[in-house]
């Protein structure tokens, strides 16, 4: 059970923070994603309050961007990119490996939480693609095997 | 006495091994006593070397690559006793992949260490700004603007002009914004640079605030880089506490300052007018022109906005001179650019080359074709929203004017290669997709039609005979003609270029007759 009161403070904290910086809305949403991990529902009013906008806008604002979360994540978070250069380096078939291995679409978590799927489009690894982001760290070059070894390699620690 | 060595610290390098490798030369020195210096630099953008150690020596640094950890135990015995290793690549600056190179922009670029000022001022470094001060701002928008220096984002606008309104417009506050949200697949030099070589982009936004009367500016960093922010702001800080930033920026009596701001994984935040909204705090959703924004652009205010390789080009225009960079190039592309090349090719990597080599020398010279050795199919030129050139249009020289002539454009310089094993058609469905997935929504024919892009596809392939495709090629051409002159940015407006390439050049992907595409 996520701790409201808790969240609050650290919500609280980071708005103060942020007092005076000017379009502060993405800083504070970055600031409190890395601090709580997602965005929980009960920051938004305070948000929203904070910045003398509405609730409308601020949930605006966290739907519009990709990186925003509003619920827990997974454990480990695997980003495949899916964009033009891996794409002509197979990425399609590390894609279709991770869906048949892992028995999730390309957006899915797993059941237990311990893996999500997100795509990516360039991780500016293009040199050496295909490229994938596995918990903030890009391995390139990748292969079936190594795609299979960092599986490996969450399934243990998970 | 062992020699100094050198390896990577960019985010790529790393992501190929470089880390381990570094971890296994440190502790295998220990164990066999030997001193070991071990610089950790900038990438000099060998990608496929990588991780590339580079090993001093009387003539030149020599290089070991890629190397893995395996390799470590090899290569410090072949050190110490002065032998040949299977991984030696000789003299690094002898490589004809680098040697043929004219590197203005990314001089540096695998020589220092990314945040030691030390190395930045060995090597040129704060030249330029120290040049800016001595002539002033008119001058120094003269210099840009003579040197024929062109927005390097894409859209390569004349930098010049863009300095000269900003710089000639009154206001309270302006900004200099950098557009470092490089979301392009196939792209790689902002972050090549903002990992390896800050204080470049650092004197260069210094440099455009004293022309401009700017006091502030902010870089827009995609989240996919977090190397790249981390390092920016950790130069930020160096540049600040020696007097490079601040109330008096180097020695001018005038005031710069700046910061980074990290975007959150939307591509359309790469366009000028939805990044200003976006570092305002709002979804990033793209205004309507005019106003340009070297009028209204941050916050109402006038704000130069440019991309990282534009704003890293003033310092060596204002250090050796406007004719010096004009003097690369060709017709109105004029300086070197920073090509990257990517995707299926043998030896991707970043070629900086002044504009008028052809594509084919480009990917079949510095590349050595397909990484997959199977045949060249094509090269998509400027990211996912540039065209598919098929090999018969390689002999094309990489200019801006060229490019546009014949329905392609130069963008950023990525390149893409691929072989014959991809789908033009799953291409052309993903250019339309992405788009939809992409589209901030504001224009119609940009946020419906993307989604009707990717449902006459779906038709198009699913087609059970020729009539039917001919009906849905007809209204894909309809509806790409929609896009292109309907849209309000290059989004909506330029997926049509890799859409029709595809349909023009790889009919048969498309289950189409040469003849049925050219209707």
């Amino acid at each position: 059970m996520p701790d409201v009161e808790l969240h609050l403070s650290v919500v609280n904290t980071l708005l103060e923070r942020h007092k005076g910086t000017p379009g502060a809305l993405l800083p504070i949403l970055h600031d409190i994603q890395e601090r709580i991990g997602y965005i929980p529902d009960a920051a938004v009013p305070e948000i929203a309050h904070a910045l003398n906008q509405s609730q409308a806008e601020v949930r605006g604002v966290i739907s519009f961007y990709h990186d925003f979360r509003t619920a827990p994540p997974a454990r480990h978070i695997l980003r495949l990119c899916r964009a033009e250069s891996c794409k002509s380096r197979g990425a399609e078939q590390l894609a279709a490996q991770l869906r048949e291995r892992l028995q999730l679409d390309d957006h899915g978590s797993s059941a237990d939480g311990s893996i999500s799927l997100r795509p990516v489009y360039c991780l500016g690894a293009c040199a050496c693609s295909p490229a994938l982001e596995l918990d903030g760290r890009v391995h390139a070059r990748l292969s079936a095997e190594r795609l299979d070894a960092l599986l490996d390699a969450c399934r243990e620690d998970a | 006495m062992m020699p100094t060595l050198y390896l990577p610290t960019d985010s790529l390098a790393r992501a190929v091994g470089a880390d381990e490798v570094s971890t296994a030369l440190i502790t295998q020195a220990r164990e066999r006593n030997l001193p070991l210096e071990l610089q950790r630099t900038s990438s000099r953008g060998l990608y496929w070397l990588e991780p590339l150690l580079e090993v001093d020596s009387p003539q030149g640094r020599i290089g070991f690559g890629p190397l893995t950890a395996a390799d470590v135990p090899s290569v410090l015995e072949a050190l110490s006793s002065s032998t040949e290793h299977p991984l030696s690549l000789g003299l690094v600056e002898e490589l004809p992949y680098l040697k043929t190179q004219q590197r203005l922009l990314f001089a540096r670029a695998g020589i220092t260490r990314p945040l030691s000022l030390d190395d930045y001022r060995a090597h040129g470094g704060f030249e330029g700004l120290a040049r800016a001060v001595a002539i002033g701002g008119e001058q120094t928008a003269t210099a840009v603007f003579d040197s024929g220096l062109r927005g390097r984002g894409g859209a390569a606008f004349p930098a010049g002009i863009k300095w000269r309104t900003v710089r000639g417009t009154q206001a309270a506050q302006k900004y200099i914004v950098c557009n470092a949200d490089e979301g392009d697949s196939g792209t790689f030099a902002d972050r090549m640079l903002m990992e390896g070589d800050p204080f470049l982009l650092i004197e260069g936004m210094a440099i455009a605030g004293l022309c401009t009367g700017a006091t502030y500016g902010y870089i827009y960093v995609r989240s996919e880089y977090p190397d790249a922010v981390a390092t920016l702001r950790n130069a930020l800080e160096i540049a600040r506490s020696n007097g490079y930033l601040g109330a008096n920026v180097g020695g001018s009596g005038q005031a710069f300052d700046m910061e980074v701001r990290v975007g959150a994984g939307a591509y359309i935040c790469g366009e000028e007018t939805a990044l200003l909204d976006s570092l305002e705090g709002k979804r990033g959703v793209v205004r309507a022109k005019p106003p340009i924004p070297a009028l209204q652009g941050l916050f109402g205010q006038p704000t130069l906005v440019h991309n990282v390789l534009t704003l890293a080009s003033a310092p060596l225009i204002l250090a050796k001179g406007a004719q010096f960079y004009r003097d690369y190039g060709m017709g109105r592309s004029l300086g070197t650019m920073p090509f990257q090349l990517a995707g299926n090719v043998r030896h991707g990597g970043l070629v900086e080359r002044a504009f008028g080599l052809t594509l084919r020398e480009l990917v079949e010279g510095y590349g050595g074709g397909t990484a997959s050795g199977r045949p060249l199919k094509a090269a998509q030129v400027g990211g996912p929203l540039g065209a598919w050139v098929p090999p018969a249009q390689f002999d094309t020289p990489l200019d801006y004017e060229a490019f546009a002539a014949m329905g392609a454009m130069l963008g950023h310089g990525g390149v893409v290669v691929a072989d014959d094993t991809l789908d033009m058609a799953h291409m052309a469905r993903f250019a339309m997709e992405f788009c939809a997935e992409e589209s901030c929504g504001k224009c119609t024919p940009c946020r419906i039609g993307s989604t009707r892009g990717v449902e006459v596809i779906d038709r198009l392939l699913a087609a059970p005979d020729q009539a039917g495709r001919d009906q849905q090629v007809i209204i894909l051409k309809d509806l790409c003609d929609t896009m292109q002159y309907g849209s309000l940015c290059a989004l909506g407006g330029m997926v049509s270029f890799p859409v029709a390439s595809a349909l023009k050049y790889f009919p048969a992907d498309f289950g189409l007759q040469p003849s049925e595409a050219e209707q």
